[in-house]
């Protein structure tokens, strides 16, 4: 399996894109594109798998070295364990369902898609990457494509938002810069060089002082990209101004590589610290969690509603990882997958609503199930599935980050436990006042009744991201089994950590 | 022996050719149109750029006044790649006008001056080759004859040239009384750190700061800039501060090498100081040029930083610095050169709704700005990169997370006028422009080199083999 074709796709899609003609065109080859993509991922977890029966217990599999900078020692080095490869098949999902849900996009159609194949190219190479530069080159190669989308294409004070999130996500740059740098040269590979090779870095022991230095920057730096709080400001604005396709990729994949990379760079390679900041990660996520979930009961636009619900899921991304068990790191990353799927099925379900509605404000839809049951019916699944209904892939995820937490004997992470678990309450009080005003009760406006329900390509996008939220929901084994080697070897450097 | 000189000093005969080839051009009694003789200088410089890769015969001539080996070769042929794009880029502007072959005949010249100054182990030639290199840039600047403007540029740039250069060869005299020498060679062991040799080395680097605009001795540069045609701007933000830049490094790093404590803890303060105040001052700049000069300042704070590094990857990284800037920067000023010489627009508000109109020259300037921001996949990333990491190499993490926290203030004014061109409304944008072939050419080799060169390790490797530290 070459895991560089994760890379070729998408980079031929985009020239190819270049070349076309017309929006017809344009969208059939971005379509085949992501198609291509998405077999190829189901084609590598076909190949994981194959790999672990055969008895396969290397931490990363499909590995390819490739001295690129000779002289700073920086590879282009790329693997893959399940944690990633659960990502990608994420990135691949959202891909496919993104460029259905815009498939009229008629402005400037041919630079939309290329910035949103840009955009994908940078998520895959952040999860194939093993060497620390390049999964920064590619963390910031998605920085422009989502400055363009939401300036371009957005919608309301999207010049303001544009520039807010470009800034912000730059900023957690900067920090992680910093960080890598903190790791780099205090990487000692014995030959008087260092490295930025995360399988070698893994294997050395940085200084426990060293290491509580940068694990902040690093931390926080990828943090923001997760809306850690308080730098969780511009996913409100950032997703609320985006187009739908844009909206979709920003909260399903652009915030898990925040999630990806505390986990992998920031956790992983300075356990140490990881256990001596862990009560902050999981105050400031507690806070996340409650914060977010009562500032979403304040909204009254249905994206607004999904973006702060969006700051709260992300917080049990980052509880779980906090609470540093085997259990919680699982559920962190399984909620990830789910949290991607449900609130891009989320914003697609707003995006249909919108361009047939063009309004966003919950007080002035009503009875929508009436005009359009496919679309309504699509929102509410996103809806309970968002408020963690058992069936659906939200039950599965934030169970297991609970139950990983409270392996956590200490008193104070039990105490934020509860509280993360009560959050679950206004969760279900602000989905369903937002599905019940929206979709039951009689027609608001006599306009409405001429409205059409999804064509063909939503009802695709829309079944595709379902088909996700329940495979996840009802067969969560297949997930777990994937995930837990990759975190195996994350708990047992944590451990080694907590022995000393 | 005579077959010596002429291998040795390859670089300087050609540029010397093409000086007299133009000048028997000028006193000829034939007319030529601008155009065809325009096609004819760059395809001379194309000639001119080739040969500096072939050939090149390291030396040291005058005993040891000259002294030429791979690197500078490399040097050379860095800036006669920018010469050759800005003579590209210059076609709209120099198209109409009177005296384009004096416009050649002046930038050859200093650019002759800055292959001496390059090549020079001996303060003489360096000084000779530096003053070669400034005053005809002044003549340069004030090239748009009959705007004033221009002409209160020159005046700026001749008297603050004028003052560096004084306070410089103050600087060179003191050395020369302290060592008894002007051969780099046999200063730089005779240099210690002591109270008169601070000064000596205070009154150098006040005389270079001058020369590539680093703040607090940076006013010049934004008025300069703006006053002087867009060509002779992107001369001088390009050549000039990457010639004076590459001697800078050897005066550094070879004469000055005993003293390094003293000069890292300088360059420290002087760099923190131009990247904030370059990047401050550039948020508030509506003209274009300023804009860029501006930016400028902020960029040689960051290479300072990588010069800070003195090590071989320090080295590289700086001169792999120079070329993704020249790249990036020269689009930038083809764009805005080609807007300015067809419309006379300069202002950020001006190009308010460029990309419905014009969208090559778009993208063109919006990728050209990413890479200065050091955005991926721009060369402009893993060049600021590979700078920081050169300078965080000494392990001064507070400088670090300073230019890491800039890079930010700068992404937000580079972005600001990517919002300008891509965002915002304007119900009278500038019209469609035709690109002429010869810039167009220009901004696609800027192109090709701001995207490709930093996914080309090997033009880093190509670089690193060169330094010798």
């Amino acid at each position: 399996m070459n895991l560089t074709l994760f890379l070729l796709f998408p980079l031929f899609t985009a020239v190819a894109i270049l070349f076309a003609q017309n929006l017809k065109q344009i969208r059939s080859i971005s379509l085949a594109g992501a198609l291509l993509q998405l077999a190829l991922a189901l084609k590598l977890l076909m190949a994981y798998y194959q790999q672990r029966a055969e008895g396969n217990k290397s931490q990363m599999l499909f590995e390819y070295i490739q001295n690129w900078y000779a002289p700073l020692n920086l590879q282009y080095h790329i693997g893959v364990d399940g944690i990633s490869i659960a990502m990608i098949l994420l990135t691949t999902f959202i891909v496919v369902a993104g460029i259905l849900v815009s498939w009229h996009m008629e402005t400037l159609s041919k630079e939309f898609f290329f910035l949103l194949i840009l955009l994908s190219l940078g998520a895959y190479g952040f999860f194939i990457s093993l060497d620390i530069f390049t999964m920064f080159f590619f963390l910031e190669v998605a920085v422009i494509p989502k400055f363009l989308l939401i300036g371009i294409w957005g919608s309301g004070k999207k010049e303001y938002s544009a520039m807010k999130l470009a800034l912000m996500l730059m900023g957690g740059s900067a920090l992680i810069l910093v960080g890598i740098f903190g790791i780099y040269f205090n990487s000692h590979t014995g030959t008087g060089t260092h490295t930025f090779d995360l399988l070698l870095l893994s294997k050395m022991n940085i200084p426990i002082e060293i290491q509580k230095m940068f694990f902040p920057f690093a931390f926080i730096g990828f943090g923001i990209f997760t809306a850690i709080f308080p730098f969780h400001t511009w996913v409100p604005d950032g997703h609320a101004s985006a187009p739908t396709a844009a909206s979709m990729f920003l909260a399903g994949i652009s915030m898990k590589l925040g999630g990806y990379g505390c986990l992998r760079v920031a956790t992983f390679l300075m356990p140490d610290a990881a256990h001596a900041y862990s009560w902050v990660i999981i105050l400031v996520s507690t806070i996340a969690i409650i914060y977010g979930a009562f500032a979403t009961m304040m909204q009254t636009d249905l994206k607004y509603i999904n973006a702060y619900s969006s700051i709260s899921h992300c917080g049990f991304v980052l509880l779980g990882i906090g609470m540093l068990t085997q259990t919680s790191i699982t559920g962190a990353v399984m909620q990830m997958v789910s949290h991607g799927l449900m609130t891009a099925l989320f914003f697609a379900a707003i995006g249909m609503i919108y361009s047939r509605t063009h309004t966003r404000m919950v007080a002035q839809l009503g009875g929508l199930l009436k005009i359009m049951p496919f679309i309504s019916t699509v929102f509410v699944i996103a809806g309970l599935s968002s408020l963690g209904l058992p069936g659906f892939s939200g039950f599965v995820a934030e169970m297991t980050v609970f139950i990983g937490s409270w392996e956590n004997p200490d008193k104070m992470y039990r105490l934020a436990t509860i509280l993360a678990c009560a959050s679950i309450v206004v969760t279900a009080v602000y989905i369903l006042r937002a599905a019940g005003q929206t979709i039951m009760g009689p027609i608001t406006n006599k306009s409405y009744d001429q409205l059409s329900d999804a064509t063909w390509n939503e009802k695709f996008a829309a079944g595709l991201l379902i088909t996700g939220i329940l495979v996840v929901g009802l067969a969560p084994f297949w997930l777990i089994n994937l995930i837990q080697p990759g975190t195996e070897f994350i708990i047992n450097k944590l451990g080694v950590a907590l022995i000393k | 022996m005579l077959n010596e000189y002429l291998q040795v000093l390859k670089s300087e005969w050609l540029i010397l050719a093409i000086i007299f080839i133009l000048l028997f051009i000028k006193v000829g009694s034939k007319e030529w149109k601008n155009e065809s003789l325009l096609y004819f200088i760059n395809f001379l410089l194309l000639i001119n750029l080739i040969a500096g890769f072939i050939n090149n015969l390291p030396g040291s001539l005058f005993n040891g006044m000259y002294l030429s080996n791979d690197l500078i070769f490399l040097q050379k042929n860095i800036l006669n790649l920018g010469v050759y794009l800005i003579s590209l880029i210059a076609y709209p502007w120099l198209k109409e006008h009177k005296h384009l072959l004096e416009f050649y005949i002046l930038m050859l010249s200093t650019l002759l001056g800055m292959f001496f100054m390059i090549s020079s182990g001996n303060l003489l030639i360096f000084y000779l080759g530096l003053e070669l290199s400034t005053i005809p840039l002044a003549a340069l600047a004030n090239f748009d004859l009959e705007k004033r403007k221009s002409s209160e540029a020159a005046m700026k740039l001749i008297i603050s040239s004028a003052f560096s250069s004084a306070i410089l060869l103050f600087g060179i005299s003191l050395l020369y009384g302290v060592t008894g020498s002007l051969f780099f060679y046999e200063i730089a062991p005779a240099i210690h750190s002591n109270t008169l040799n601070t000064l000596i080395f205070i009154l150098i680097l006040a005389g270079f700061s001058f020369k590539i605009s680093v703040v607090p001795f940076h006013l010049w540069t934004a008025d300069v800039y703006e006053g002087a045609p867009v060509p002779v701007t992107a001369y001088l933000s390009v050549i000039s501060k990457s010639a004076i830049l590459f001697i800078f490094m050897t005066v550094l790093y070879s004469v000055f090498r005993n003293m390094e404590t003293q000069w890292y803890f300088m360059i420290f303060l002087l760099s923190v100081f131009t990247i904030l105040i370059g990047n401050l001052f550039a948020i508030r700049q509506n003209n274009l040029k300023r804009f860029l000069a501006f930016s400028s300042i902020a960029q040689v704070g960051f290479i300072l930083l990588g010069l800070s590094g003195s090590s071989k990857i320090g080295m590289a990284s700086v001169i792999y610095f120079l070329v993704i800037y020249l790249f990036s920067n020269l689009a930038a000023f083809g764009v805005v050169g080609l807007v300015s010489a067809t419309t006379g627009k300069e202002s950020i508000e001006d190009f308010k709704g460029f990309y419905k109109t014009n969208p090559f020259l778009s993208w063109v300037l919006a990728i050209a700005l990413f890479s200065l921001a050091g955005v991926p996949p721009t060369a402009g990333f893993f060049g600021k990169f590979f700078l920081i990491m050169a300078g965080a190499e000494r392990g001064n993490y507070v400088w670090i997370i300073f230019a890491a926290l800039n890079m930010i203030i700068s992404f937000y004014y580079y972005l600001r006028i990517v919002k300008a061109i891509f965002m915002d409304q304007n119900n009278s944008p500038i019209p469609a422009i035709k690109t002429p072939p010869l810039p167009k050419l220009a901004m696609v080799i800027c192109l090709i080199g701001t995207i490709s060169v930093g996914f080309l390790s090997w033009v880093y490797e190509y670089i690193f083999s060169f330094c010798n530290f």
